[in-house]
């Protein structure tokens, strides 16, 4: 039982922290919520979907399916989450002082739920199709695996919990520093992301690793504990990367780091010729 | 869709590859063989037959891999070039026996 607890917990809290983390930061937006259980719901479906043909994506490619599958999920929801970061460089102020999102204000708030819907349903797809793949396999072997479904179903529980954690955590957070710690933690999410798409394309012999592992941190901070496990899904820890993971990590950093600067002065000055902030 | 042509462009480089192929095989959730012997230094190209009726998923964190395997199914990935010693691995999905070790000579 305790061993399907921490399987089922490993890949639902990835998942979870995105969502909590996403939900803090568009916590202002109207309408958010709805878009955002949407997004749950379109991603479970998917979850099943994409769990039911394993061995038809599996397949595509000379068998390497499954990695650009995952690769294109990821670098999906990378841009997804640079794209959120940037417009909340110059839209988020505005939100959280709860000045009503006025003209054309309203359309891009709309853009940007359904980015909301993305990210989430993207996050659910890859790490719920799995976690289906392990609980139908529990489910069909039958005889007297009830403790295992209900470790199952623990493991859930426990991965939700810590994805509602970080986000009542944030929104405790001072509304001076709010805007700086989900862009951040988005930001983190993001390159961790790019990451992971990078391992994946390396696992499937698409790109060169550089150097296979850069390092290893396994024995200090190993990826099945509490902590590796968190790291990971927090800002894409991972205990032997390869370079190429790092190219990636740093490219995405730079790239969005520097898109949402290049918005925060655009806004800025915008708002400086017309004499108010 | 940018994405999309890029891996379409990428595609023909990982079919030419021409690397060494090594086999796992999946029944009862056991692999066999439990130990597979490989060259290091080597690119190796891993196939798993999952001959169970269960999906499975091939996990080590010492070759930082994971691939999901369906049941009656098949998954291919590439590992290393690696150096000598020893990668445990195992079927994250049935742990107490589905195990085993890579060996880089």
């Amino acid at each position: 039982m305790f061993g399907t607890a921490v399987i089922v917990f490993r890949e639902v809290l990835e998942a979870a922290l995105i969502i909590g983390i996403v939900a803090a930061a568009t916590h202002g937006i109207p309408g958010s919520r709805r878009w955002l259980l949407a997004g749950l719901l379109a991603g479970l479906a998917g979850a099943g979907l994409v769990a039911a043909f394993t061995d038809a994506i599996g397949a595509l490619a000379d068998g390497i399916g499954q990695e650009l599958f995952n690769a294109i999920v990821l670098g999906i929801a990378v841009m997804m989450l640079a794209w959120h970061n940037i417009w909340m460089s110059s839209h988020g102020a505005a939100l959280a002082a709860g000045a009503r999102a006025i003209g054309g204000d309203i359309r891009a708030g709309r853009r940007e739920c359904s980015v909301l819907l993305l990210i989430v349903g993207l996050a659910v797809l890859r790490e719920g199709s799995e976690t289906v793949l392990f609980l139908y396999g529990i489910a069909a072997s039958g005889n007297g695996q009830s403790s295992m479904l209900f470790g199952g179903l623990l493991g859930m529980a426990l991965g939700i919990a810590t994805g509602y954690l970080i986000y009542a955590g944030l929104l405790r957070v001072p509304l001076r520093w709010f805007f700086t710690a989900t862009s951040v933690l988005v930001l983190l999410l993001a390159a961790g992301m790019a990451s992971q798409s990078a391992h994946f394309l390396i696992q499937a012999d698409l790109l060169p690793s550089l150097a296979a592992p850069l390092w290893d941190t396994s024995a200090a901070l190993p990826e099945n504990g509490i902590p590796g496990m968190l790291l990971h899904s927090l800002i894409g820890y991972d205990s032997r990367p390869a370079g190429m993971q790092l190219v990636f990590y740093i490219i995405a950093l730079v790239a969005i780091g520097a898109g949402m600067k290049l918005a925060t002065q655009a806004h800025k000055e915008k708002h400086s010729t017309q004499g108010e902030v | 869709m940018k994405f999309i042509c890029l891996f379409a462009l990428l595609l023909p480089f990982a079919a030419c590859a021409d690397d060494a192929d090594y086999t796992l095989v999946l029944k009862d959730h056991r692999f066999q063989p439990e130990e597979l012997i490989v060259p290091a230094g080597k690119k190796i190209k891993l196939k798993i037959e999952n001959r169970d009726e269960l999906a499975e998923e091939f996990e080590s964190f010492a070759l930082n891999r994971e691939k999901a395997v369906a049941g009656n199914g098949s998954a291919t990935l590439y590992i290393g070039p690696l150096e000598p010693g020893r990668y445990p691995f195992i079927g994250e999905f049935y742990e107490e026996t589905a195990k085993g070790v890579i060996i880089a000579k």
